[in-house]
């Protein structure tokens, strides 16, 4: 093997970054799935009757249901009854400001660099902190309360705004839309809500950061955001979880709805324990995302960089319903070790005149195996609908592998459909030329990996942004030198 | 001691024997030329300077300030002050030119044990290295490389040398491709930051830039091997005359210094 070989491979086995558990009470039953254990999370949740009904009728489902099959990844078999479906950290009171809330909390936060203070003070970010399945804190309420703004807990939601949550839960991702939403629908522990009322652009992002918490219970998030009529919203998602063996299970449903001329705009940053050099541990990461642009002229873009996870399963998509309406998917996918990335998008065609774009980058290294699956697709009444798709695949080393599965379903001929692939390596020559100018052979992988991902991560934010940056160069990170 | 110093060095690629033992010493203060036909091995050469590793010395020996270069990184070496001018630059998407030239100013400041440039200076500094290669500042915000006329890359290698300011600057083959007043912006990069602490390598095709860029040491590269140095009178010679006659003289066992 020569030296630049061996450098790729250290850089590409690099360690996880944030591995730690924070100590935390937790608050957990014991594992299993049945029934029971639904009645037990809902009660606990003090829910509604029609919110525990509408969880068993998913249960039920889902007993006849068997995972999905055709994505090009090596899963497991995973005993669903060894998991354990609910936990909490115990909350000492209720609490009213950030000097209530758990130091060892507040410290976590700060080993990520988001401290809660700091956004507060500096960046006007409202952080909605959901640590295992329970909101801790929520900042900033008031001021978009102001607004008419709705952002808290989905449990609180529940409480709060019943007949808002009664009326879209599901409405975008029905419970038996498949195996893992109806898992979820089934089980969901907590998440976030965002209502934007009428006519309000949404003067900060919204921001939620997620950590699986608590070793062996899977986390089943469900999040839900309605922007209405003329409305604008930013959400910021963003996790990192602290290492451990044992495989978890996370099972996300996010939920969009955007009716006329109101636009979403969704930001992921992704960063689950991807397991070690050897793919030991690391979490499984079954997500189900989807928009609908219910509305004329409404947007909804998704933008992710997804760094983490042993497993990512994850196809976050648009139903173009409205006319004039645009759908966007903006994705940098990482993989690196032993890790496994099926992800990317769908773009639904349905009105007049909808408009689509596709940016997939994904970067694979080491033993890994990152493939873009997409799909377009062109309903009959989707008159002059367009879409444009451009997938890039780089390559570090020889290991790996890039796979792209574009489908296309065209039942319109006035639709206009462009698609673009490429598959490149780091050049040699590259590099060269990087260590010339003084930088070693880390450094300047990450630069041209930033490089290489460009064109998405500038849709993100501006700070997210920078941590987006860091995040691509610190999975990279190995031990040159 | 002479700033840099080539023994006896023998390199090949995939197999293939390219420098054939060559002898170079480079003082301070001086600007060498190093001439010679196409496949001669002058990039070869300037490759194996800047620690290409797809270059495999056999033999020999480089020393710079006494220390042997051969044992060092490619980024060492930089950071020690060796810098290449490349014949072919590559282009890097995505990545601005300014965030390259920071990333490496920074590396090489950190080899020296300063602070990293704050954005301000860093800002001003460029600038500045700009209006010496006229450039505009929107190249800055451009991809490195990416979409650039062959002059404006060769400008941009200038430029990055001028931020560097290098101990030893290599230059291969800059003026290759460059019109006039191109090649005059190039040869004024040079001699501004020409002084008594640093030394230029200009490898170059045609005496043209010689006119601009006045060497101290004249030497023509052929077959892997420097047969002849002089003046720079020699390198009107060259121009006159082409390379056939020191291959003549070279058969006939003529001496290889004039
Ligand atoms: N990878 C390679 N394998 C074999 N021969 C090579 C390789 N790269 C360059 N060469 C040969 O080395 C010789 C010197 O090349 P080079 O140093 O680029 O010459 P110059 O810069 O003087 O034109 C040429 O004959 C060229 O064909
Ligand atoms: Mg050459």
């Amino acid at each position: 093997m020569s030296k630049d070989d061996k450098i790729i491979q250290e850089v590409a086995g690099s360690e996880y970054k944030y591995g730690w558990v924070s100590d935390l009470d937790e608050d957990r039953i014991a594992p299993g799935l049945s029934e029971e254990t639904i009645r037990f999370i809902s009660a606990k949740k003090e829910e509604p009757e029609w919110l525990l009904e509408w969880r068993l009728k998913a249960y039920r489902q889902w007993l006849k249901m068997t995972p999905p099959a055709w994505q090009n990844l090596d899963i497991p078999p995973i005993d669903f009854q060894a998991i354990s479906y609910y936990a909490a950290p115990k909350p000492k009171k209720k609490l009213e400001s950030l000097d209530e809330v758990d130091p060892d909390l507040l410290a976590t936060f700060e080993k990520l660099g988001i401290s809660l203070e700091e956004q507060k003070r500096l960046t006007g970010v409202a952080v909605d902190a959901v640590i295992d399945s329970v909101s801790v804190t929520t900042t900033f309420k008031e001021k978009l309360g102001e607004l008419g703004v709705i952002f808290c807990s989905m449990s609180e939601a529940v409480r709060e705004h019943p007949e808002l949550v009664k009326k879209y839960l599901g409405r975008v991702v029905p419970p038996t839309d498949n195996f893992y939403a109806a898992l979820n629908s089934a089980v969901f522990s907590d998440g976030s809500f965002a209502y934007i009322p009428k006519g309000v652009r949404c003067p900060m992002e919204l921001s939620t950061y997620f950590r699986i918490n608590a070793a062996g219970t899977g986390q089943f998030e469900r999040t839900l955001i309605v922007a209405e009529e003329g409305s604008y919203v930013s959400y910021l998602e963003g996790c990192t979880a602290p290492q451990r063996d044992e495989n978890q299970l996370h099972a996300a449903v996010v939920e969009l709805i955007a009716f006329d001329d109101a636009e979403i705009k969704y930001s992921t940053v992704q960063n689950w324990y991807p397991g070690d050099k050897n793919g030991v541990g690391g979490v499984y990461n079954f997500v189900t995302k989807r928009g609908i642009c219910e509305g004329r002229r409404s947007k909804i873009s998704w933008t992710q960089v997804e760094t983490g996870s042993a497993i990512t399963w994850k196809y976050p998509s648009c139903i173009l319903k409205g006319d004039d309406s645009i759908g966007e998917f903006y994705s940098v996918a990482l993989t690196r070790n032993r890790q496994q990335a099926d992800t990317g998008t769908k773009m639904i065609h349905l009105g007049k005149n909808t408009r689509s774009r596709i940016i997939s980058k994904g970067i694979s290294a080491g033993q890994s195996q990152n493939s873009y699956r997409g799909l377009v697709s062109i309903n009959k009444g989707a008159e002059n609908a367009r879409n444009y798709s451009q997938c890039d695949s780089l390559l570090l080393g020889d290991r790996c592998g890039a796979h792209t599965f574009p489908y296309l379903d065209c039942s319109n001929p006035t639709a206009q459909i462009e698609h673009e692939a490429t598959t490149s390596k780091i050049g040699e020559d590259v590099l060269f030329y990087c260590r010339q100018r003084g930088m070693d052979e880390e450094e300047a992988t990450a630069l041209i990996i930033n490089g290489f991902s460009r064109e998405v991560l500038k849709k993100l934010p501006m700070e997210f942004a920078v941590e987006a940056q860091k995040l691509l160069a610190i999975s990279l990170e190995g031990s040159v030198g | 001691m002479a700033l840099l110093e080539i023994k006896d060095l023998y390199a090949s690629i995939d197999g293939n024997e390219i420098l054939k033992g060559v002898n170079l010493k480079v003082n301070k203060g001086e600007i060498h030329a190093i001439m010679g036909p196409n496949g001669s091995g002058k990039s070869t050469l300037a490759s194996v300077i800047a620690g290409r590793e797809e270059y495999e010395v056999t033999k020999g020996s480089v020393l710079f300030e006494g220390k042997d270069l051969l044992a060092l990184a490619p980024e060492e070496r930089a950071r020690e002050g060796i810098f290449l001018a490349f014949q072919y630059p590559v282009e890097i998407p995505g990545v601005s030119t300014a965030n390259f030239i920071k990333a490496s100013v920074n590396e090489i400041r950190k080899h020296r044990g300063e602070e990293p440039l704050d954005a301000a200076s860093m800002m001003r500094l460029m600038k500045e290295k700009l209006a010496l290669v006229e450039m505009d500042k929107s190249f800055l915000s451009r991809s490195v490389n990416e979409g650039f006329s062959g002059g404006e890359k060769k400008r941009n290698e200038i430029f990055q040398m001028a931020v560097m300011q290098p101990k030893l600057a290599v230059l291969d083959e800059t003026d290759s491709g460059l019109d006039i007043d191109a090649l005059k912006i190039v040869a004024n990069g040079v001699n501004k930051l020409h002084n008594e602490e640093n030394a230029f390598l200009v490898i170059t095709h045609y005496q043209r830039l010689l006119d601009y860029i006045v060497p101290d040491k004249v030497h023509v590269l052929l077959n892997g091997r420097i047969v002849k140095s002089g003046g720079k009178e020699l390198a009107l010679d060259l121009e006159e005359r082409g390379y056939d006659w020191i291959k003549e003289e070279l058969e006939a066992g003529a001496p290889q210094n004039s």
